[in-house]
Order: C-alpha cells, then sequence, then structure tokens
C-alpha cells in the first residue's frame, strides 16, 4: 500500500516545486500554460499548491469495508461532479485517498502523513468511533480541519472536527418514545464492546430513565465474536418486549441469521444496521422482520432527490450494492465544505473553520434540509423511523428535523465552539458522556 | 423442577454447540499441524473458501447440500494446488511457513473482496428450531455438533483401519524409513494436506447458512482453532476432542451465567492456564496418565 501511494506523493511534489521554474523555461508551450494557472489560482490555497488538496480515510479493507466503500464511492462522486463544475473557486479538488484498512495504527499513520507531508486542506473520514478518537488528537495537534461523516454515540465538542453523521439524541428519542407505546416498557440491549457500543447504551439507558423505560439487561459483545447461541438464550430467558442491537461489523451480523434460526421472534431497534450495512439486502427475509430504526438517510427513501441522487451514484458505481447513510453524509458534507469555503474565499483553514463557526449553513442533501450547527460542530438532520416488514421491504414514517441539542445543554455538557472562532489556543477537544446513567 | 430443567438444557446445548464449533474450527489445522508440522496461518481462509463455494453455487440453484459438497470440493483442489504449488517447498521449514501462509490468507481475503465484492447474500439457516420452556435453539446447530461428532469417528477408522491411515501415520513418525519401505511419501503428504483443506472446506459449508458471508469470516474461526490444537497438544484426535470438550464446558457455563464477554475470558484464561501446566497439551497428559498405569 505504501508503495501504491508514494510515487502519486512524489508526482505532486513536483509539480508544485517545477511551476516557477518552467514558467520561465516554456512560456508559450502547453506545461507553461497549466503552469502559468496553476501559479494562479494557488494564491489563495492554504498548502500553496495548484489544487485543492482533500486527504479522505476511509476503509477499502478490512472488517469495516462493506460500509468504507461506499463512503469512499460517494465522496468521490461529490468531488467529480464539483471538479466537473469547475471546482472550488476555481480550484479543482485532488481527493488523496490511501486506505487505512479498519485499522487503528494505519489511520494514525496515514492521518498524519496526509497532515504533515500531503499538507491536505481538509481531512474527511473515519469508520469506527475508536478510529476517530485514534486520529482526533493528530487532528487537534495539527489544527486541522476534519469532517467525522459517520452516525456514532455523540459528544464531541472538538474545534477542530465537524461531526455531520447523525447522533443518539437525534436517532433515539423519536425512536424510543414509538417503540415503548407500541410494544412495551421492557428492552434488553446487546452491544459492541467499545466506545461506540458502551456509550449509545448509556444513551438508551438515559432516554429510557426520561420516558419511564427499562432496561432489563445489557450485554456487551467483543467484535470478533460470531456465534450467539447463549446471548440468544439468555434473550429468552429476560423475554424482553424489544431488542436493542448495537451491533458492529460483519462478525456481528451473523446474529440476525442465528436469532431466526432459532425462533427468537421480537421487535427491536438499533441505531445502526441497515442503514449502513444493508442487512435487510444482505439477509434472507425474515431475519431483520420487525427491525425499527431511526435514519438520516437510506436509498430508499422515495423523495425525488433522493432518487436523483441514487440514479447518479449507480451509473457512476454500477457495481456498488448499496448506498447508505454514512456513503450520503459524505456526500453531502462535501458540498457543505464547498460552501464554506466559498464563504471563507479561501482554503486557509483557519478561514473556513471560521466561517463554519459564524453562522449556521444549509445544504439540499439527498435526505432533504441539513443544516450546521456552529456551536456544537454538529448538523441538523431529517430523521425517519425506519422499519423493515416480514419480506424486508422498507417503510418510513415520523420525519422530521431534528437538532443535536444535547451538546449545548447546560450546565453539563455545556459545549458552545463559537466562543472562540477558528483557531485558538484554549480550544476545547472533549468527548461528553451522558452522565448519571 | 420445572424452571431447572430448561436451564440445564440449555447449558446441555450450549456446550455441544460450543463443542461443535471449537471441533469443527479446529480439525483441518490440528491435521495439517499434527501430521505434517505446518503451521498454516490461512487456516481461515480454507474455511471462508468453503463457505464462498457453498453460497455460490447455492444461489446458483443448487440444493444446499449439494452446494456444501460443491463447496467442499472447491476446498480441497485449491488446498491440493496450493501444496504442490508453494507447501511442498516449506516441509520442515515452521517459521518459513508461517510467513508464507500469512502471506496467501492476506492475498485471499483482499483478492475475494475484489472479485465478489465485500459481501454474498446469506443463505438461511434450514430446519427451524426446538421449543423447550421458553428458550428454543436452532436445530441445524445442533446437526452440527453432531456433524462434529461424526467427522471424529469418520477420522478415527480412516487413519488406524484403512492402508492409507498407516501409511499416513508411518510417513510422520519416520519418512526415510517408509520410504525404504515403499512408500510415497510425497503423496501421502499431498494427500494428508488435501484432507486438511478438505476439513477446513466442511466447516466452510457446514457454517455458511449461519453466519453473514464476507471475505474476512475465516478470522472468527482462527482464534478457536488454535486454542483448540494448543490445547489438545499433539494427537490429532484425542487433542482435539479432549480440547473441544474442556473449552467447550468452560464455555458454554461461562457464557450462559456471565455473558459472552465472560465465556471468551474464561476460554483464554483456560488456555493460559493449561499452556503453563501442561506444556504438551491434552495429549500429553493422557501419555502420562497411560504411562504411570
Amino acid at each position: 500500500m505504501k508503495g501504491d501511494s508514494d510515487p502519486q506523493t512524489s508526482d505532486r511534489v513536483d509539480k508544485r516545486t517545477q511551476p516557477n521554474r518552467r514558467q520561465f523555461l516554456t512560456a508559450a508551450g502547453a506545461t507553461g500554460a497549466l503552469a502559468l494557472t496553476a501559479g494562479c489560482s494557488s494564491m489563495g490555497g492554504g498548502s500553496g499548491s495548484d489544487t485543492l488538496k482533500m486527504g479522505v480515510l476511509e476503509d477499502q479493507s478490512g472488517n469495516f469495508a462493506l460500509t468504507g466503500i461506499q463512503k469512499y464511492h460517494a465522496q468521490k462522486l461529490a468531488v467529480e461532479e464539483i471538479n466537473a463544475e469547475g471546482g472550488i473557486n476555481g480550484q479543482e479538488i485532488e481527493m488523496i485517498a490511501p486506505d487505512p484498512q479498519s485499522d487503528n495504527q494505519r489511520y494514525q499513520e496515514l492521518a498524519r502523513r496526509l497532515i504533515n507531508r500531503d499538507n491536505v486542506d481538509v481531512l474527511f473520514g473515519g469508520f469506527a468511533s475508536s478510529s476517530r478518537e485514534a486520529i482526533r488528537p493528530i487532528v487537534d495537534e495539527n489544527q486541522q480541519l476534519y469532517f467525522y461523516t459517520n452516525q456514532y454515540e455523540g459528544g464531541v465538542c472538538d474545534t477542530y472536527t465537524w461531526c455531520t453523521g447523525a447522533v443518539p439524541e437525534q436517532q433515539i428519542s423519536t425512536t424510543l418514545e414509538f417503540l415503548t407505546d407500541e410494544f412495551g416498557d421492557n428492552f434488553y440491549t446487546i452491544a459492541a464492546d467499545y466506545n461506540f457500543g458502551q456509550i449509545t447504551a448509556a444513551w438508551y439507558r438515559k432516554v429510557a430513565n426520561e420516558i419511564g423505560a427499562n432496561v432489563m439487561e445489557e450485554e456487551f459483545i467483543p467484535l470478533d465474536v460470531s456465534q450467539f447461541g447463549s446471548t440468544i438464550n439468555r434473550i429468552q430467558e429476560a423475554d424482553p418486549d424489544f431488542l436493542v442491537t448495537l451491533l458492529v461489523g460483519s462478525n456481528h451480523a451473523s446474529f440476525y441469521n442465528q436469532k431466526n434460526a432459532s425462533g427468537l421472534e421480537v421487535p427491536m431497534n438499533t441505531t445502526i444496521n441497515m442503514a449502513q450495512g444493508y442487512e435487510h439486502l444482505r439477509f434472507d427475509p425474515p431475519a431483520l422482520a420487525n427491525m425499527y430504526v431511526g435514519v438520516n438517510y437510506m436509498q430508499e427513501i422515495p423523495t425525488e432527490q433522493n432518487r436523483d441522487f441514487v440514479d447518479r451514484f449507480y451509473e457512476r458505481w454500477p457495481d456498488a450494492d448499496y448506498v447508505g447513510q454514512m456513503a450520503q453524509n459524505s456526500y453531502f458534507t462535501t458540498y457543505l465544505y464547498k460552501q464554506a469555503v466559498e464563504k471563507a474565499g479561501t482554503t486557509d483553514q483557519d478561514e473556513v473553520l471560521k466561517v463554519l463557526d459564524e453562522e449556521p449553513i444549509s445544504v439540499e442533501a439527498p435526505e432533504g434540509t441539513v443544516t450546521t450547527d456552529p456551536e456544537t460542530h454538529h448538523v441538523t438532520h431529517q430523521i425517519r423511523l425506519a422499519r423493515a416488514d416480514e419480506s424486508h421491504e422498507i417503510t418510513f414514517r415520523n420525519q422530521q428535523a431534528v437538532e443535536p441539542y444535547w451538546l449545548r445543554e447546560t450546565p453539563y455538557p455545556g459545549c458552545d465552539l463559537t466562543q472562540t472562532t477558528g483557531a485558538s489556543e484554549d480550544e476545547e477537544t472533549t468527548q461528553y458522556q451522558p452522565q448519571g446513567v | 423442577m420445572a424452571s431447572i430443567l430448561p436451564q440445564v438444557l440449555n447449558l446441555f446445548l450450549q456446550f455441544i454447540d460450543s463443542f461443535g464449533f471449537l471441533v469443527l474450527s479446529a480439525i483441518g489445522l490440528a491435521i495439517i499441524f499434527g501430521m505434517m508440522g505446518v503451521i498454516n496461518l490461512a487456516h481461515g481462509e480454507f474455511i471462508t473458501v468453503g463457505a464462498y463455494g457453498t453460497a455460490l453455487s447455492f444461489h446458483a440453484g443448487l440444493p444446499l447440500p449439494v452446494a456444501m459438497l460443491v463447496g467442499v470440493a472447491l476446498t480441497t483442489v485449491f488446498g491440493l494446488i496450493l501444496e504442490f504449488t508453494i507447501i511442498r517447498r516449506l516441509y520442515g521449514r515452521l517459521l518459513d511457513s508461517m510467513v508464507a501462509t500469512w502471506g496467501i490468507s492476506l492475498i485471499m481475503i483482499q483478492g475475494l473482496r475484489i472479485v465478489f465484492g465485500s459481501s454474498l447474500p446469506s443463505i438461511g439457516t434450514p430446519l427451524g428450531s426446538v421449543q423447550y420452556g421458553s428458550f428454543s435453539y436452532s436445530t441445524y446447530r445442533l446437526l452440527l455438533a453432531g456433524a462434529s461428532l461424526v467427522l471424529l469417528g469418520v477420522l478415527y477408522w480412516v487413519f488406524t483401519s484403512t492402508d492409507f491411515g498407516t501409511r499416513a501415520r508411518a510417513t510422520i513418525q519416520n519418512e526415510e524409513m517408509s520410504r525404504a519401505l515403499g512408500t510415497d511419501t510425497n503423496r501421502m503428504y499431498l494427500l494428508t494436506f488435501g484432507i486438511g483443506s478438505a476439513l477446513a472446506g466442511l466447516t466452510g459449508a457446514l457454517y455458511a447458512p449461519t453466519m453473514t458471508i464476507v471475505p474476512g469470516m475465516g478470522s472468527t474461526f482462527l482464534v478457536e482453532a488454535f486454542v483448540t490444537v494448543v490445547v489438545g497438544g499433539a494427537s490429532v484426535l484425542v487433542g482435539t476432542s479432549g480440547a473441544g470438550l474442556l473449552l467447550g464446558f468452560i464455555n458454554a457455563v461461562f457464557s450462559n451465567l456471565f455473558g459472552t464477554f465472560a465465556g471468551r475470558m474464561a476460554l483464554l484464561v483456560t488456555t493460559i492456564l493449561v499452556i503453563r501446566a501442561l506444556p504438551r497439551g491434552i495429549t500429553g497428559l493422557l501419555e502420562d496418565v497411560r504411562g504411570e498405569t
């Protein structure tokens, strides 16, 4: 993999250093013309190069490739569309996307490389929360503008990080109310055993307290487990009204098939399945029958705006299997970044961060209108409650715009990133967790 | 009484489920390691090939049992080709063979991803479930446990009562002598590797209907496979079934009482204790006992 990207980088370094000399040597030649325009447009550039450099870290191999490849495809589509329309402020986007291989250590190496050696103007990506937390210190240390486009457990309040995926208060609150009304108050949680699963499970406890529901039991399952016989028995023993599954990755996905085979029938709720890993298409029905998930996007959303996006996506990537929630996030976030740079008139990261902090920006995304929240660096999403039926057909209900309200609640967590705009010395980089649950 | 019985049954079913998983995960690896001294780090991917062969031929319209046979056949052929081209050159070079098979494993995972994408459609688990009290268990998974027992029986017969078995064991014990007595040892190694591959393929074929079929699925078998072989020791059949019984029991008790995570911890802690107390595994323990009496 290293061998793949090294030549590219040295190529780019050449381009960057050559124009000035070539301008003199071959002023009339085609290369000279190229170098001349490049020289002009680099005036406002943060890294002083002829293209806008966008670093993208998405897993194209390893445990998270199933979703990582979707995200990579969607972002590439957005970049190509923008470049075809003349780029951002006339600058073409150069997308540098080495493969972190679902490996946190690779994430750190590559983040360092993109920031320090490639001098990217903006960094995108990361799938698992553990990979985001692996690179966030590097991002902060280098004052690097970073967009994390995943749905996640929430709570990141960071001057340099924008989280454009949905967070628990958006996905859980509305869904849980509906489910307790429909099925009863007692639920059972099984969750992946790392920061995402632990914190999201805490969120379920918090919301359950607020609406008077009851968490019967929680089980946290290591990511490499793929056999669920004992888990299924324990659920049967507890006999919950519904089951919350916060399972991550392809090993955990085996749960649904095994649950179905063992005859356990119970309504389910999740924040992650279907909308990311398209389990409803990959698994034989009725493995996911009666699965409810609060989503900000699925490719099945029947609006014209979305049909149009889905058509363009499959036209560009005919072999793709699905375009899910995170992929859509990567897509609209690229356009969000474009708007911010155009408003700032420069790719200078400090200026772009300032523009993002000054006032909300709205983007027309495939899901509908998405608006940024400068105080918390999250976004207001159009949330729908999706349900899979016996034959895995998806229906949507209760569409509503939900703000990311929790982080700015006072006194805790009290996140307000507008107090300082752009880079600053006393910057905030905390990830808050729900307290007292 | 009425309430305790389903619980006991639960524990028992989980025990045989766990036993089946451990034995089926490990058996191909155990044969290749025990008989040939090659540590096959691509073992998980052999299992993946079996599962892919099964899933692809099932989705092409074959009935499931036939599709499984296709999966096994495919893995066998694959194993034979690898033995003939690569593994053959690495006998007696333990570390080299580990690096080579690990490389093969990496190439296969990414190769499968490039050719077939990041996931294949799943195969629904057949045969429904059995009910007892407020619990139920997948019938198919119980069948898997039965399959592991049948397999151990068949292997015992092959290695003790057939001409091939005798020659294979002779080759392991003293290669030069068996060559002098007219055994084609190269052919024995090839066949043994083929059997090991076929068994890995069978594991993949049998578990294909219970799992998500993705390029990296083999890795979930690998830990169990190695743990079982380490705890079992050098003897293929006695070691594997002994380790399956011990670890299966511990895993079932702990995951039933305290959840999956505790089950896994208990499994690994037991392994550490066994390595510390019995460096030659269960095989060594049995040999000592037999030696004393």
